[in-house]
């Protein structure tokens, strides 16, 4: 195992030589994925709630439709963001395409049916324990759906997480979008792909142990604050 | 405001509040261009050498010749630097540009097993040695990916009078270092630019077996893109990236690029 082995210490190098190329691409991982995840969670949670509460006509359309998004190929949601982005597509004006922007917008496509679909199902589970209680208060659907949102908060961290994860480690959407352009559209993902196209594997896969490094971070802060909150709330 | 949603608006907020602060308006133009340029570290060399010099940053998008071409074609880049004259002509021709012009050049290699089952090391010219891989159905692997070597190594197929195809023939539709990381894998022979090679770490038991036939040239092309086509596009800077490139500064800082002490560009601007 030369290779691990190389990569480990590949690993240890990039992250103790604070170089800052690495830096900046790690930041801008970060801002990406921490962008595209709020504004999806934004969209998803109030829309997946809805789902849960309502009933009309081509509601079990919509609920198969996200479902099935949760597994869109990355890479058919970079073509889609290419096309309409692109200067000949509908949205060329704006001139985001190869910019940070563009990435969000590919990623917020791919995680905001996950956040969607899973808000839907632990919101709906809730609401059918909480109904009558709910109902004796006298609230409106409108007005349960903050409340349901709020009990069903730790479950709902677990769910934007999963999108976190998901736009954090894709690499299909952000290389057609971005363009992976050094100093400026380079993420972890696709700087990892660079290296391993340049044959220097230990390096892509040093690469990779930092970035699961930071994602296991990000997800160990959000599970103690999770924790620390259930505790004292109770 | 409970403190889970608390936090996770914060570590939102970081995000936009960042993303606005790193879209600076910059003097910049995109250019088009091809995986071997990007992945040998040329463009590492010449770049700031032309942004010194003019104060103009050239941002890379890397990918294949023929995903170069589609993106100029709907004009997301503001210049184009390839590897397929035909096709730069082509696209001049179509009217997506307005001219072309010789940068560099270097030349393709054929690379195979150490122990080339083929025997194309003492072959005499390529087609030569392309017969031989055909006749003992040896595995290559080709690029399928409609970029300029996959185009050439087409070209020379045909030259060669075969057409491949079967068992031993493997189409990856990858790029070149994903093509020579597979081709390492399974002990096949396959094309490359020289750049690539040179710069390829991942190299296993693949060694250079033929080289030198004058139908390996590769020469790379600059192209402006027609401004009546695409108005929006920077065609002042793109201008001056073009002319630096074909200028005395521009061809010297090409043939000062070297990796482990080899040139792997020859500046050959008329």
């Amino acid at each position: 195992m030369t290779v691990s082995d190389n990569a480990f210490s590949t690993a240890l190098a990039l992250i103790l030589g604070l170089d800052d190329t690495l830096l900046g691409i790690v930041a801008l991982s970060l801002r990406v994925s921490l962008t595209a995840v709020l504004i999806a969670a934004l969209l998803a949670l109030p829309l997946g709630a809805a789902l849960a509460l309502w009933r009309f006509p081509g509601r079990s359309a919509i609920i198969v439709v996200l479902n099935s998004f949760m597994g869109l190929p990355p890479v058919v949601a970079g073509l889609t963001v290419y096309l309409l982005l692109s200067r000949a597509g509908p949205l060329g004006e704006f001139g985001l395409l190869f910019t940070p922007s563009a990435m969000v917008v590919a990623q917020v496509i791919l995680i905001l049916p996950i956040i969607a679909a899973l808000t839907r199902q632990q919101v709906e589970e809730l609401h059918g324990e909480y109904r009558e209680q709910l109902q004796s208060l006298g609230l409106s659907r409108r007005r349960m759906m903050p409340t349901l949102l709020w009990d069903a908060r730790f479950g709902l961290l677990t769910v934007v997480l999963a999108g976190f994860g998901r736009a954090s480690a894709e690499v299909g959407a952000v290389m057609i979008v971005g363009g992976n352009i050094d100093g400026v559209t380079r993420m972890m993902t696709t700087a990892i792909v660079l290296e391993t196209s340049k044959g220097n594997l230990p390096l892509a896969l040093g690469l990779g142990i930092v970035l699961l490094g930071l994602v296991t971070l990000i997800n160990a802060g959000a599970y103690v604050m999770g924790e620390t909150a259930r505790r004292r709330l109770g | 405001m409970p403190k889970a949603g608390l936090a996770l608006a914060a570590l939102g907020l970081m995000g936009l509040s960042l993303g606005a602060t790193a879209q600076d308006e910059a003097r910049f133009i995109t250019l088009a261009s091809t995986t071997s340029t990007e992945n040998s570290g040329l463009f590492d060399a010449i770049i700031p050498q032309f942004t010194d010099a003019s104060d103009i940053e050239v941002r890379v998008v890397a990918v294949g010749t023929g995903q170069a071409f589609e993106i100029a074609r709907r004009g997301d880049a503001d210049s184009l630097l390839v590897h397929d004259t035909a096709g730069e002509e082509r696209f001049v021709a179509e009217g997506y540009g307005t001219e072309r012009a010789d940068v560099m050049a270097n030349d393709f290699v054929i690379l195979g097993p150490g122990d080339d089952p083929a025997g194309i090391r003492d072959a005499e010219t390529v087609e030569e040695a392309l017969s031989r891989i055909a006749e003992a159905e040896a595995p290559f692997a080709s690029r399928g990916d409609d970029s300029g070597t996959h185009r050439a190594e087409l070209h020379l197929w045909e030259a060669a009078g075969v057409a491949p195809g079967g068992e031993w023939y493997r189409e990856l539709g990858s790029g070149m270092g994903p093509t020579l990381n597979t081709a390492a894998g399974m002990d096949a022979y396959v094309m490359a630019d020289r750049a690539t090679w040179v710069a390829f770490d991942n190299r296993q038991n693949l060694e250079l077996l033929f080289e030198g036939d004058e139908a390996l040239f590769n020469q790379y092309g600059s192209v402006r893109i027609d401004p009546e086509r695409h108005p929006h596009l920077k065609h002042d800077l793109a201008e001056q990236w073009h002319d630096w490139l074909l200028s005395d500064e521009g061809q010297q800082a090409i043939a000062d690029f070297t990796v482990k002490g080899q040139q792997l560009f020859f500046p050959n601007a008329k």
